[in-house]
């Protein structure tokens, strides 16, 4: 599903690193995120179309849509109840 | 599942259900000894620790022929499969002190697995800590954890799983009797978890040795039919070519040090070092070139301009224009236009303008293999 771009909407930008570490950055920053609000994390390690669905499982959260912008993958995010 | 009853009479509250903390590593031992709680009534979670040096799926899928590897983090795929949290901390840091000056010392190659484990149990045991102060400060008992498990064998690592190391990473590590490791604690004394009750030491198991067959009997028994099965570990210092890349690092800057982009490029591309003030890190492929492009804001480059061919990033300053085009000649080898008679490239410094050079490819006898670090 494609990710259309929004201004409103908070980017984590990590580009360039490597597993595990974007799943980490994510993490940490929806840890600071109230439930329900959403952010987009864009990446170019190709394991984020895995990892991050499979984080969000884990941690009751939610991808609501994946998209590759230019050579980037962009996964957008929605925090759930209970943040890690 | 364990589904003892227990009698509850009025006004007595029911027993809470015991948690414990499991390092995860995404192998198969670790699964196994979460499943072996599990069994048992156990509520687990996960944590895994981001050292650097982790080898994953991924790492090997930036290049292109290994793209169809599975590219997923081991660890999150396993507490998924367990069912359980997983808590991923980045302890790339701190974990330096660990591989710079290991009290233990290194085993067969940089991998400093002794310290490395009671690092990892003291920084579960810091958790388990936190966990009990929390629960103690909300007043809400059964959130903490009791006690920490991992899938340590005696015997199935020549470092740091001996019969020997096991009460000393317990002890060192501060975990002291609140470490259980379900898939050999019968070899070991019974544990605080094992003597309060908490756990039946009965239903734990006494494996030992090198041989994978007793946890794959297990995993079968388990009806787990996928599992990682990394060769040598999952962790890049137990990897003899990873280890001389590191050590040659030291030893040309002078210092024993690293930082998180040093260590990932050490995963990447061919490197040469054909003078000990620079080295060449050459990408093999279309997927290294891309990994690398990120990099050229942070390192000198060559790039190809006439011919297909690799991305190089210079780890360290030529001494003059006439080493660069030096340089640039042995890079020119590993090219398409390896057989021409001259090649063009770009030589750009970080953030910098480009300058065209021309250069004749080195032959490939001109180029030794001590060039080559940590091999071809």
């Amino acid at each position: 599903m494609s990710v259309a771009p929004d201004a409103s909407i908070p980017e984590l930008d990590v580009r360039r690193l490597l597993c595990p570490i974007p799943v980490i950055r994510t993490q940490d920053r929806v840890k600071t995120m109230v439930p329900g609000a959403l952010l987009d994390v864009l990446a170019t390690d190709p394991g984020v179309l895995n990892d991050l669905p499979a984080w969000c499982r884990i941690n009751g959260h939610r991808v609501v849509a994946t998209d590759r912008r230019d050579g980037t993958i962009v996964v957008r995010v929605e925090v759930g109840g209970a943040a890690s | 599942m364990n589904t003892e009853q227990v009698e509850i009479r009025p006004g007595e509250t029911p027993p809470r259900r015991r948690r414990a903390l499991a390092l995860v590593s995404g192998g198969l031992d670790s699964m196994l000894a979460v499943k072996v709680m599990q069994a048992q009534g156990i509520e687990v979670e996960g944590v895994n620790f981001y050292t650097g040096f982790c080898v994953e799926g991924h790492t090997h899928a930036i290049r292109e022929r290994d793209r169809k590897k599975p590219k997923r983090n081991n660890a999150l795929w396993v507490a998924e499969q367990l069912g359980i949290k997983l808590h991923i901390i980045d302890i790339s840091e701190e974990y330096k002190n660990v591989v710079l000056y290991p009290q233990y010392g290194y085993g067969a190659h940089m991998n400093p697995c002794l310290d490395c484990k009671i690092f990892m149990v003291n920084k579960a045991t810091l958790m388990l800590r936190q966990a009990e102060d929390l629960a103690e400060q909300c007043a809400a008992d059964g959130d903490g954890f009791d006690f920490i498990i991992t899938g340590e064998v005696i015997g199935q690592r020549p470092k740091s799983q001996l019969k020997w190391t096991m009460p000393l990473i317990a002890r060192e590590s501060g975990a002291e009797d609140r470490l259980l490791r379900p898939l050999c604690a019968k070899n070991l004394p019974p544990t605080l978890p094992e003597r309060e009750g908490w756990v039946d030491r009965e239903q734990l198991h006494s494996i030992t040795g090198r041989s994978r067959a007793p946890q794959m009997a297990l995993a079968k028994a388990f009806g787990l039919e996928e599992y990682a099965q990394p060769a040598g570990g999952c962790c890049f210092l137990t990897d003899e070519s990873y280890s001389k890349k590191l050590g040659d690092l030291w030893q040309a800057r002078k210092r024993k040090d690293y930082d998180l982009d040093d260590i990932l490029l050490l995963k990447i591309g061919r490197h040469l070092r054909p003078r000990p003030h620079f080295k060449l890190i050459i990408s093999r492929e279309a997927g290294e070139t891309e990994f690398l492009q990120g990099y050229r804001y942070q390192f000198s480059s060559f790039e190809m301009v006439s011919h297909g061919g690799p991305l190089t990033l210079i780890d360290g300053e030529f001494e003059s224009e006439e080493e660069a085009l030096w340089a640039a000649s042995i890079v020119a080898r590993f090219s398409q236009g390896r057989e021409a008679e001259e090649v063009t490239m770009t030589w750009q410094a970080p953030k910098g303008v480009g300058k065209l050079l021309k250069v004749k490819p080195m032959p490939a006898d001109d180029i030794p293999k001590e060039w080559h670090v940590g091999g071809t």
